[in-house]
C-alpha cells in the first residue's frame, strides 16, 4: 500500500518569507510587527485598521523572474513564493523540463481582493477607463494559473473557494489526483492578501482580531519523504450540523487522535475567548502539545489553516511530536481537519 | 472501498485507499435555469426552436458601458419548500436563487435528497452582494447590514443555505476555475462516484450578472458591441454575458438501478488540463483543448468520428473560436467534416462559472429529444470551420455528445455523455 507524504513546505506570513521565519517566530513566542491600512470614505472620514502584513521581500531569489508575476497583486507573489519553497529548486527544474508533472490546488476564501477593489472602484468612477489589465487578475484562479505557468505544467489545476477550513478539501482532492496518477507531485497552496475591504470586514466580527495575510504550501507525493498524511475525514458541513461544537466533537472522533502526550494539536484558536469558545470547549481535556498559530500571526482567512499545517509538519519533522492533528472551525461552511503521522514506522498503523 | 448506497464518504484514509476500479456513472436528474427559461421544458423548447434570449440589462447601470444587453434571466419564483421561509429566500443572492431552482429540479427528477456531497462551480459567487458591501463602505455612513453582506457575499455561505433548503447534506466543494468551473464540478462528481468515494453527488454551476464582471469583460473589449454573439462567424466580434444555473445528480449505475431510477445518460469521461500560454488567451493551436478532448475520448473509448455532437465552448471571441476550432480539427483529423459542432452561447450568452454545467444539461436535452441546437447569427462561417457547423436545428440520432469549457487562467475541461447506458 502506498503512502501519501508531505515532502515539502513553504510559507509566507507576517513573520517573513519562508518556513524558517514562521517557525522562528512561533518558537520565540513573539508577535509580528503590526501596521495599519487607512482609507478615506466619500465624506472624508479616515478609517484606520490595524493589520499584520507580510514584510517587504528582501531576498529577491525567493521569487522567479516571471512575466506572470510582473502585474500580480501580493497574493500572486505569496502563492508563488510559498509553493516554490515547498517544491524546492531541484524539483522545480525537473518540472520545468517536463520530467515530473506537478499539479496545483489553490484553496482560498477572499482571493484577489486588492485588484477587485481597485477595478470595481474604476468601474464606478468611469467604466470606459477601467483597466483591462486589472480585471483578469481579479478572478479566484489567477494565482494558481500563474503558478502552473511558472512550473511549465499543464497538469490539473483547481482553485477551491470556501471558508477557513477549505484547505482540507484541497488536501483530499490532492490525494485523489495522486492515487489516480494524474500527477507526480501536487502542491496545495492557500494564499490571501490584505486589503481594507477584507480587513474592515474582520472588524465587523471582532475588533480584537488582527487581520493578516500570507500563504502556506505543502507538496504531496506518493511514497516520498516526510510526514505521512493519515486521515482526512469528510468536512462536517453546517448544513448538516449547525452547532459548531457538535461538529468539532464529531471531527475529533473521526480523527481518532489519542491525546497521548506525543500528538500535537495545531488548532485554529486566535485569542478572544468568545471566538475560541468552540475549540476551547471541545479540546478542554487536551494535555498534549498544542500550537495556535492564528494567535500569533492573526486572521489570515483561507491561509490560516495552511500555516497551521506547515507548522505541524515542521514540528513532526523536528521530532517535537509523533503525530499531529490540524483542525479548523470555519466561519460559515464547515469544520474540517486532518491527522498526520511522522515518517516513522508507528505512523503507518493509525 | 465502495461507499454504502446511502452514505457520504469522500474522506481519505491512508489504510483504506479508494478503489481505482472504474464503475459506470449515470445522471439521474437534471435542472436548468437560463435566460431562455426556467426548467428543462422551456429551455429545450427554446433551443430547439433556435431562439435567442438577450434583453436589456436592468440590474445595474450600463449607460456608460459599450454594451447594454445580456442573457439576463427572469428571476425564478420562490420555491414552495416546507420550512423554507421568505426571509431565507431573501438572503439568497440572485445566482443562488437560480442555482436552488436548477438543483431542486435535478433532485426532484432523480427522486433523492439527504446525504450526498455537493460539487459546485462558480466564478463570481454572490458578487452583487459584495458590490453592495463595497458601495456602503465607500460611503462610510453606516455599518448597518454590513456583517450580513460580508457573510452572504461568500459562495460557501450561500451554498450551505441552498443545501439546507434542499434537504441535502454532505461536504461542499466549490470550484472556481473561471469559466470552466461548472464542467469541473460535474467532472469532480463523476470521478468521485466512478472511484467509489460516493454513490451520488449533486453537481452543477451557476453565475449571475454583476456590474463588476460585466464591466470587466467590457474593459477587455471582449463583449460584442452589437450585443449579438456570433460564435464561429468570420467577422465575430465578441461574446455576450449571460446568467443562470445547471445542476445534475451524478450517481453510480449500481445505485440508480437499485432504487429503480431511470438514467438520463451515462457520464463517459471527464478530462482537465491547464493552458499555460497566457492568463486570458488560449494557445493559438488549442493545445490544452486538444489534450482534454483526447484524454476524454480515450477514457470514453470512442473515436472522434463516433461523437455525434460537440457543444463547443464557442464564446464568439476571435481567439477562442480559432483555438477551439484548431483543436477540433487536430482531434478529428480526416473525420473533421463529419463532426457536428455548435455553440449554445449564441442563444443565451456566456454563463461564466455556470456555462459548463448549463451546457452539460443542454447536451442531456439533445440526448433526450434527439435534436441538435444551432450556432445562431452566423453570416459567414470562419475558415476554421472545416467541421460541420450547425447553423440550424438538426433533428438527428444523438447518442454520444462532448462538451468543452475553457476559462481564464487556462482552465480547460471536457465532458462526454452517452444516451445508451452500459457497463
Amino acid at each position: 500500500m502506498s503512502r501519501i507524504t508531505i515532502s515539502g513546505t513553504g510559507a509566507v506570513s507576517p513573520a517573513g518569507w519562508g518556513v524558517d521565519a514562521l517557525m522562528d517566530l512561533l518558537r520565540s513566542g513573539g508577535k509580528p510587527e503590526c501596521s495599519s491600512v487607512e482609507r478615506k470614505t466619500s465624506d472624508g472620514t479616515v478609517i484606520t485598521t490595524t493589520v499584520a502584513r507580510v514584510p517587504a521581500l528582501a531576498d529577491k531569489s525567493r521569487l522567479p523572474r516571471s512575466p506572470r508575476l510582473r502585474r500580480t497583486s501580493p497574493i500572486g507573489k505569496f502563492t508563488a513564493a510559498a509553493a516554490l519553497e515547498a517544491i524546492g529548486a531541484e524539483r522545480l527544474a525537473a518540472a520545468q523540463v517536463g520530467e515530473i508533472r506537478v499539479s496545483v490546488i489553490c484553496s482560498l476564501m477572499n482571493g484577489c481582493v486588492n485588484y477587485s477593489n481597485r477595478f470595481y472602484g474604476e468601474v464606478l468612477h468611469d467604466p470606459k477607463f477601467a483597466s483591462p489589465i486589472l480585471f483578469p487578475e481579479t478572478v479566484y484562479n489567477a494565482p494558481s494559473s500563474h503558478l502552473s505557468a511558472i512550473l511549465g505544467s499543464m497538469a490539473p489545476n483547481d482553485t477551491l473557494v470556501g471558508d477557513g477550513a477549505e484547505l482540507f478539501t484541497a488536501l483530499e482532492l490532492a490525494t485523489e489526483w495522486l492515487e489516480r496518477g494524474d500527477c507526480d507531485l501536487c502542491v496545495v497552496v492557500a494564499p490571501e492578501e490584505i486589503d481594507w475591504l477584507s480587513a474592515e470586514a474582520v472588524g465587523l466580527r471582532s475588533k480584537e482580531i488582527v487581520p493578516s495575510e500570507g500563504a502556506g504550501a505543502v507538496v504531496l507525493e506518493k511514497d516520498g519523504s516526510g510526514p505521512v498524511l493519515l486521515t482526512i475525514p469528510d468536512p462536517i458541513s453546517y448544513a448538516e450540523i449547525s452547532d459548531r461544537a457538535a461538529a468539532l466533537r464529531r471531527l475529533r472522533g473521526e480523527l481518532s487522535a489519542d491525546d497521548d502526550g506525543r500528538t500535537l494539536l495545531a488548532d485554529g484558536r486566535i485569542g478572544p475567548s468568545r471566538i475560541d469558545r468552540t475549540e476551547d470547549e471541545v479540546f478542554a481535556d487536551w494535555n498534549g502539545p498544542r500550537v495556535s498559530i492564528k494567535s500569533v500571526i492573526g486572521e489570515a482567512f483561507g491561509a490560516s489553516a495552511s500555516l497551521q499545517l506547515v507548522a505541524a509538519v515542521e514540528m513532526l519533522k523536528s521530532g517535537e511530536a509523533e503525530k499531529a492533528i490540524v483542525t479548523s472551525v470555519g466561519g460559515n461552511e464547515q469544520v474540517a481537519g486532518c491527522l498526520l503521522g511522522g515518517a516513522t514506522p508507528s505512523s503507518l498503523n493509525p | 472501498m465502495s461507499a454504502s448506497l446511502n452514505s457520504v464518504t469522500v474522506a481519505y484514509r491512508s489504510d483504506q485507499p479508494p478503489s481505482l476500479q472504474a464503475r459506470p456513472v449515470v445522471i439521474t436528474g437534471a435542472g436548468i435555469h437560463t435566460s431562455m427559461g426556467c426548467g428543462k421544458a422551456e429551455n429545450a423548447e427554446g433551443f430547439r426552436a433556435g431562439r435567442t434570449a438577450f434583453r436589456p440589462v436592468d440590474l445595474f447601470d450600463v449607460s456608460r458601458q459599450r454594451v447594454g444587453t445580456a442573457g439576463q434571466a427572469l428571476m425564478p419564483e420562490k420555491p414552495q419548500i416546507p420550512g423554507f421561509s421568505g426571509r431565507q429566500w431573501g438572503r439568497m443572492d440572485r445566482g443562488t436563487r437560480m442555482a436552488l431552482t436548477a438543483a431542486r429540479e435535478a433532485l426532484e427528477q432523480a427522486g433523492v435528497n439527504g446525504a450526498m456531497p455537493i460539487m459546485v462551480g462558480t466564478s463570481a459567487g454572490a458578487m452583487p452582494i459584495g458590490e453592495a458591501y463595497y458601495n456602503q463602505a465607500v460611503e462610510g455612513k453606516s455599518l448597518r447590514g454590513q456583517f450580513l453582506r460580508v457573510e452572504s457575499y461568500q459562495p460557501q455561505r450561500q451554498m450551505t443555505a441552498m443545501a439546507r433548503a434542499l434537504g441535502v447534506h454532505g461536504p461542499i466543494r466549490i470550484i472556481s476555475n473561471a469559466c470552466a468551473s461548472g464542467a469541473n464540478a460535474i467532472g469532480h462528481a463523476f470521478q468521485m462516484v466512478r472511484e467509489g468515494k460516493a454513490e451520488r453527488v449533486l453537481a452543477g454551476g451557476y453565475d449571475a450578472l454583476s456590474q463588476m464582471v460585466f464591466a470587466g469583460f467590457d474593459s477587455l473589449q471582449a463583449l460584442s458591441p452589437s450585443g449579438i454573439p456570433r460564435p464561429f462567424d468570420a467577422a465575430r466580434d465578441g461574446l455576450a454575458i449571460g446568467e443562470g444555473a445547471g445542476f445534475v445528480v451524478v450517481e453510480s449505475l449500481e445505485s440508480a438501478t437499485a432504487r429503480g431510477a431511470m438514467p438520463l445518460a451515462q457520464v463517459m469521461a471527464y478530462a482537465a488540463a491547464t493552458d499555460i500560454h497566457h492568463l486570458t488567451q488560449p494557445h493559438p493551436e488549442g493545445d490544452a483543448a486538444l489534450m482534454t478532448m483526447t484524454a476524454a475520448t480515450k477514457m470514453a473509448g470512442v473515436e472522434p468520428g463516433e461523437i455525434d455532437y460537440i457543444n463547443s465552448h464557442g464564446t464568439g471571441t476571435p481567439l477562442n473560436d480559432i483555438a477551439e476550432g484548431r483543436a477540433i480539427q487536430r482531434l478529428a483529423g480526416v473525420d473533421t467534416p463529419n463532426v457536428k459542432v455548435s455553440s449554445t452561447k449564441s442563444a443565451i450568452g456566456h454563463l461564466l462559472g455556470g456555462a459548463g454545467s448549463v451546457e452539460s444539461v443542454i447536451c442531456l436535452l439533445t440526448l433526450d429529444g434527439q435534436w441538435l441546437p444551432p450556432s445562431l447569427n452566423v453570416r459567414e462561417a470562419d475558415e476554421v470551420c472545416t467541421f460541420d457547423l450547425l447553423r440550424e436545428t438538426r433533428e438527428t440520432t444523438v447518442n454520444t455528445v462532448l462538451t468543452n469549457s475553457f476559462g481564464f487562467g487556462g482552465a480547460n475541461a471536457t465532458l462526454i455523455f452517452r444516451k445508451e447506458v452500459g457497463p
